[in-house]
């Protein structure tokens, strides 16, 4: 359900959230992208800081530039506001993985847990288009979404301290890349060779908010290409 | 401008990292801010020595740092008092004084606080990764090397002889906080507040809670009476953003307020700490107890102005 009004919820007295509804979803989530990039192409004073997340924007100030009433009453302008060039279209990338055996040590399970073969499970994973949803938890990390339902997963009973960079993994109805070496509780499918952070690059990573995700099976012998 | 050498790490402490005032416009990639847990002491000994308030500096946490002196520099040491001593003998801080070539400055252990900042004329001299010099120590950059200070490491600053007429600077007294070790923080309720009962709330604004020793950069971490969430919620909630301040409940039921290296979270927050009270959450120490008291946003605003007006002083 969408909120309209949004609702403002304050975080102390240099932060809010701006919801814009009440679960995840690809509309939801299409809303939270164009208030971040209205507030982004134009930006309001004393604003330092913007997060888009799956149904949220928050937006961080500093209280000594402007204030709450101020920025509500700007922002709720702007969210009325229809300027479709301030909101381009998404992006799609296209990532490489090679799955299976040591790049993807849970395919075999999770293949055994859905009573299917991991050709099949390679072909539900890399036959959908995955939103990014927001990117968060670590720097570059892209929560993915939806998962077929046919592949949705609980976590691992036990996490790895230790999921290797580049790992392309799943839990529930999501699926993740992860951008450097983390602990991590879901399956791990395959490795992708692509970077997805690199604080000495710019932009530090090749995808954004919103942004569309394709995952296509490579073999091993092709991780050179993309090297 | 030349870049000299200006301090040698002899020793580093348990922690001791390069920060300055954090890293912005970043938080759309996953990036937290980190920066100086306590930017209000960063801010005044950067003012002492004659720098940008945004400026680079050491910090240092508990004790043990040892450094030495390798060109006549202005230093300004601020926040906790961590005993420091120049070649022995007891050193100032809150103020700013010339330390010479081949003088030895050590933090022995902490009196009170828990991370003092030392703010060097001329400023550390790196270069900026995000458009910012602070660590960020889990996604190693930024800072020195993307790590903490390690023994050998040597420092640079900019034309530091320019900086030595700022000597014998003092920051007022009266503008320095003080750390009790029995923290009063101030909160504005929410973003979850309505997801608590009332009882949980006011356990939250009646109780005392200790500070545990799985506190980092990222969180203090609280033990005391739990705080329940209205039956029929789940554990999480849709993740968001999030700011430092922010008091989290996990599933556990016991509170951690968020500190500067987290930008998204799943879990509710009752409450947020105010703007003025920041700075504070980087002098607990493990051991110590928290209460909150619950203000409304024009004191809040009121207390943020006092503690820009003593910054103001400097300026």
């Amino acid at each position: 359900m969408f909120y309209d009004p949004p609702a403002f919820r304050i975080m102390g007295d240099r932060a809010f959230l701006v919801e814009l509804g009440d679960q995840i979803s690809p509309s939801i989530n299409e809303k939270v992208r164009e208030l971040f990039l209205k507030l982004d192409r134009r930006p309001l004073e004393g604003v330092v800081e913007l997060v888009p997340s799956y149904r949220s924007l928050m937006v961080v100030y500093d209280p000594l530039r402007t204030g709450l009433d101020r920025l509500r009453e700007e922002i709720l302008d702007l969210h009325q506001a229809t300027d479709p060039s301030l909101v381009p279209e998404p992006k799609t990338l296209a990532v490489p993985v090679v799955y299976g055996s040591e790049f993807g040590p849970d395919l075999e399970w999770v293949a055994d847990f859905h009573k299917i073969s991991q050709e099949q499970v390679i072909r539900l994973h890399s036959g959908t288009t995955y939103r990014v949803y927001m990117i968060g938890f670590t720097p570059g990390y892209p929560y993915l979404g939806e998962l077929p339902q046919d592949l949705a997963t609980p976590r691992r009973e036990t996490p790895r301290t230790a999921v290797p960079q580049g790992s392309v993994a799943i839990a529930q109805r999501q699926t993740g890349i992860y951008p450097a070496q983390s602990p991590g509780g879901w399956h791990i499918l395959g490795w992708t060779p692509i970077k997805l952070f690199d604080a000495n690059q710019w932009p530090p990573t090749p995808l954004e908010m919103g942004d569309l995700v394709k995952f296509f099976p490579i073999q091993k012998e092709e991780i050179i290409c993309w090297a | 401008m030349g870049m000299i050498e200006s301090l040698e790490i002899l020793s580093p402490g348990p922690l001791t990292t390069v920060q300055d005032l954090g890293r912005y416009r970043f938080g759309r990639y996953g990036v937290p801010p980190s920066g100086a847990l306590d930017s209000f002491s960063l801010r005044v000994a950067n003012l002492l020595v004659g720098n940008p308030e945004t400026e680079a500096g050491l910090e240092i946490t508990l004790m043990g740092l040892k450094v030495r002196v390798l060109t006549d520099v202005v230093v300004a040491l601020c926040g906790g008092d961590l005993q420091p001593h120049l070649n022995e003998k007891p050193f100032d801080m809150w103020c700013s004084q010339i330390v010479r070539k081949g003088d030895t400055l050590f933090l022995k252990a902490p009196r009170t606080g828990c991370r003092a900042y030392l703010a060097v004329g001329g400023g550390i001299s790196l270069v900026p990764v995000l458009a910012s010099k602070s660590t960020n120590l889990a996604s190693r950059f930024g800072g020195y090397e993307g790590r903490a200070l390690r023994k050998g490491d040597l420092l640079f600053s900019g034309a530091p002889d320019q900086h030595l007429q700022r000597a014998g600077k003092m920051f007022k007294p009266e503008g320095r906080p003080s750390y009790t070790g029995d923290w009063a923080l101030r909160v504005l309720p929410g973003p979850q507040d309505q997801d608590f009962p009332a009882e949980s709330i006011k356990l939250f604004l009646d109780s005392s809670y200790t500070v545990s020793s799985q506190s980092d950069r990222t969180g203090l971490r609280l033990t005391g009476p739990a705080l329940h969430r209205k039956k029929d919620l789940g554990d999480s909630i849709i993740s968001e953003g999030i700011v430092p301040g922010a008091i989290q409940v996990p599933g556990d039921a016991q509170p951690i307020i968020l500190l500067v290296e987290t930008v998204t979270g799943g879990y509710r927050k009752i409450a947020t700490v105010i703007s003025a009270d920041l700075p504070l959450l980087g002098q607990v120490k493990p051991g110590e107890r928290v209460r909150f008291l619950e203000v409304l946003m024009p004191e809040a605003m009121i207390a943020l102005q006092e503690s820009e007006n003593h910054i103001n002083m400097l300026k």
